[in-house]
This record gives structure tokens, sequence and C-alpha cells, in this order.
């Protein structure tokens, strides 16, 4: 793994370098939401820069597929293990974790109670949305909503504010039509409208969801059909942050208030699109898992000063 | 704003690929593809690397098809008509159902709707 400090000295570290740490960034992302413009620095980079102390930091985790056995790799538990305990190593423990779905591979009772176990122990409270993955049982998605959707609306969909951040939980991976992609549904957009409608313009906004929220790749079908109505919906904000999963890579695109952004699994890592014959597992060799797996931690800055901060180093 | 990870171009190798998937069916019209089948062939679609194959099977009425799947990951057989769907199956598991009545039957992945496939059931023409 490279050396960050080598590739960005400090005080040095432009935006553009930042983004391209993410390309090699083992495990870690940081993220701030200051200004209406977040920004990324590779974790341990951030993590030594100096200045004040971020307001709160949350992580977010994905397809952890527990249950996944194949050659790919035959533990997906052992490393949700290992990404646990990364976390519980943090020096500056995250107020909240959001998994991002296919938290199993077979939605199988075990499978749902050894994730359960595992994240527990990280510590921290967990906000989930489903992927396809988790919604396989026969009542497709009861046990899933019973064990980790509790008090959420429709197929696990839901909202909540943390220190001046509104954050949206979507699914969109019910009811896929053939031929399609990622779909939210109508009765989920118009609870979307009706959530966000009261929110001053200013209010920063994390949306997350399973598939990607904008077309990644349709041919593979890593993309949302009426995702393009979720940002309709939030184009009078001035910071809003989309965070997905199922593409087992880390993607990032700006699009100008919006950051989409995908964060790896924790089970096993997938093409890049176009590069295989399908978008299946990933055999890579051993020594090279654990370099394609991992966790994204968010760091929420709260700024008045827009340009000021987009050139201050982020706190850590 | 320049993105971190440009999305690589399809190379030529995988859209080759893609032009191989047989259109055939359609091209040729039903009753050619079903005479190729004989009476006892196993009437069996793959599931590899996220696609059924053969994207379209004729068969006579009566005709079991069965599907495999030989991915890593999950996938699922549903009829657009709602006729049939499988529970989910997992690597090398299958499905199988009977067509009785003639008609075409266009199916999908429920969990990758990017996945499509057709059964056209049809008396054989002799
Ligand atoms: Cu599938």
């Amino acid at each position: 793994m490279h050396n960050p400090e080598s590739l960005h000295p400090p005080g040095a570290l432009s935006r553009r370098g930042a983004l391209e740490c993410m390309t090699w960034a083992g495990t870690g992302l940081l993220w701030s939401l200051g200004g209406g413009l977040p920004r990324a620095l590779a974790l341990p980079r951030a993590l030594a820069a100096e200045g004040s102390p971020a307001p709160f930091t949350f992580l977010q985790i994905s397809d952890s597929h527990v249950g996944f056995n194949k050659p790919a790799n035959p533990d997906a538990s052992g490393t949700l293990r290992e990404a646990v305990a990364q976390i519980r190593q943090l020096p500056e423990k995250p107020a909240f974790i959001i998994h991002t779905g296919d938290i199993s591979h077979l939605s199988k009772d075990q499978e749902f109670d050894d994730a359960d176990q595992i994240l527990r122990d990280t510590g921290v409270p967990l906000f989930f949305v489903p992927g396809e993955h988790d919604l396989l049982d026969d009542e497709q998605g009861r046990s899933y909503r019973d064990r980790f959707g509790r008090g959420t609306r429709g197929a696990g969909w839901y909202s909540f504010d943390q220190q001046g951040v509104h954050f949206i939980g979507l699914v969109n991976v019910v009811d896929l039509k053939a031929g399609g992609l990622g779909n939210l549904g109508a009765d989920q957009l118009e609870w979307l409208e009706r959530d966000v409608a009261g929110l001053s313009s200013s209010t920063p906004v994390v949306v997350f969801a399973h598939i990607p929220l904008w077309t990644v790749y349709p041919e593979w079908g890593w993309g949302t059909q009426d995702g393009a109505r979720v940002l309709a919906c939030l184009r009078r904000f001035g910071s809003v942050t989309v965070l997905n999963g199922h593409i087992h890579q880390i993607i990032q695109k700006v699009e100008g208030s919006v950051t989409f952004h995908t964060a790896r699994s924790t089970a096993f890592p997938q093409p890049a699109p176009g590069t295989a014959p399908s978008p299946g597992p990933m055999k890579v060799p051993a020594g090279a898992l654990r370099t394609l797996l991992g966790i994204t931690r968010v760091n929420v800055i709260r700024g008045s000063e827009p340009l000021a901060i987009i050139d201050t180093p982020l706190a850590g | 704003m320049s993105t971190p990870h440009p999305l690589p171009r399809r190379s030529p190798r995988w859209l080759a690929a893609a032009v191989t998937v047989p259109i055939l069916t359609l091209a040729t019209g039903q009753g050619a593809l079903a005479s190729e089948r004989t009476g006892t062939d196993p009437a069996i679609i793959r599931i590899d690397n996220f696609t059924f194959g053969p994207e379209t099977l004729t068969v006579a009425p009566g005709t079991t098809v069965t599907w495999v799947n030989g991915d890593d990951i999950p996938h699922t057989v549903v009829a657009q008509n709602k006729l049939f769907r499988s529970k989910t199956l997992d690597t090398d598991d299958r499905y199988s159902f009977t067509f009785e009545t003639a008609g075409e039957y266009a199916y999908f992945c429920s969990l990758h709707p990017h996945m499509t496939g057709k059964v056209v059931v049809t008396k054989p023409t002799d």
C-alpha cells in the first residue's frame, strides 16, 4: 500500500488530490459536508491532519453478504469481523453506522443472526436499508423488516435527523421490473417529497440506498430507474450526499451540490464496469482480497464560509 | 468535476461476446428452432454470467424446462405474467416448470431484472 504522506505533503492536499486518494486508500474515507461541497480524504492522512475535531463522525458499511462462502471469499463472516475490529480501533468513536444492504447472502435466519451478532460488537447504533439479498425469505423481506427494519415504512424506508443533518434511507430493491434497474416506486417517492418539504434548503442531506441512485452501468443493472426523481426532489438543497453499495467498489461522482459515492463490500470485490463478462464475485489473489474490501468513514463538519472550508483540511 | 474513476469503455472483447448471443430464434422463426430439439433432449436453460442461455428457448407443449444456476450469485426465474416463480436459486440449484399451453412466456430474474429470457411453446412443424 502507498504511503499517503509521500503523495500528499501536509497542506498541499488539493481537492483533486484528495479524490485521487480514493482510488487506493485501503479501508477508510473521511468526508466533510461543509459549504455544500463534500470532500473526501484518505483516512490515514485525514487522521493525521491538524484542526478542530469534527462535530460528529459516522460510518458506512456495505454488502457484508454473511453466508457467502464461494472462492472469491470463503469466509465473509470473517472479513466482516475484521471490519468490525477495525471500527473498534478508530480513535474517534462514530456516532452510528449506516449499513447499505446485502447484510446476508441468502436471507437465512442463521445469516441474519450471525450478522447481527458481529455488527453488535461495534458498540454503536446501526441503521440499515435492505439489499436484494436481504429479501429472499419466503415472505420477501418480512425477516429483514422484523430484525433490521422495525419502525420503518413500506419496504423499509425512513428518515432521521442527527445534529442538523437530515438522513434518508431508501429501498430500491423491491418490485423490480423485467429489463429494468433498481426501483423506488411511487409510494416511496411521494413519502420522500413530504419528508423533505419542511426542511430548509441549507440543511445538509445524506441519502442512502443499496443500489446506486444514479446510473453507473445499466448493462449490469447498476442504477435506479426512478432515481432521478429523488435528485429532483433534493435539487434545492445546498449539500446532498448519496451513499450506495451493491457494486462492491468505490465509484464517486459530483454533480453540482450532489456527491455520489459507492462503498466497498466487506465480503468480496466485483469487477469495474464492463471489464468482465458479468458483475459476479471477482476472485483475486489471496493477498489482494483485503485491499479491495473496506468501510467508509464520514465526518460531518458544518461551516459558514464555504470557500474557507474547502481549503481547510478536515478535522479528524 | 473530474472523477477519480472514469468508467472504462466497454472493451471490444465484451462487445464481441455480447453479439454472439443467439438472436437466431427471432430471425429464423419458431418452427425452425423447435425442430432442432428432439423429443429426448432435456430442455435446459443455463444461468451463467448473469445471462439466461439460450435467451430464447422453443419447446413443444408439455415440455418440462429446467433452469440451472451456474453463477456464484443467487438468481431467480420469474414469469412476467406471474405464471411461475422459482425460489432463490443458489449455485447449482435447479428449477423446473412444465409448459402445457402454446404461447410466449417472458421471464426475468427478480434480483437482477436486466436478466431476461423467453420460452416459446409451440407445436413442432413437420
Ligand atoms: Cu439474477
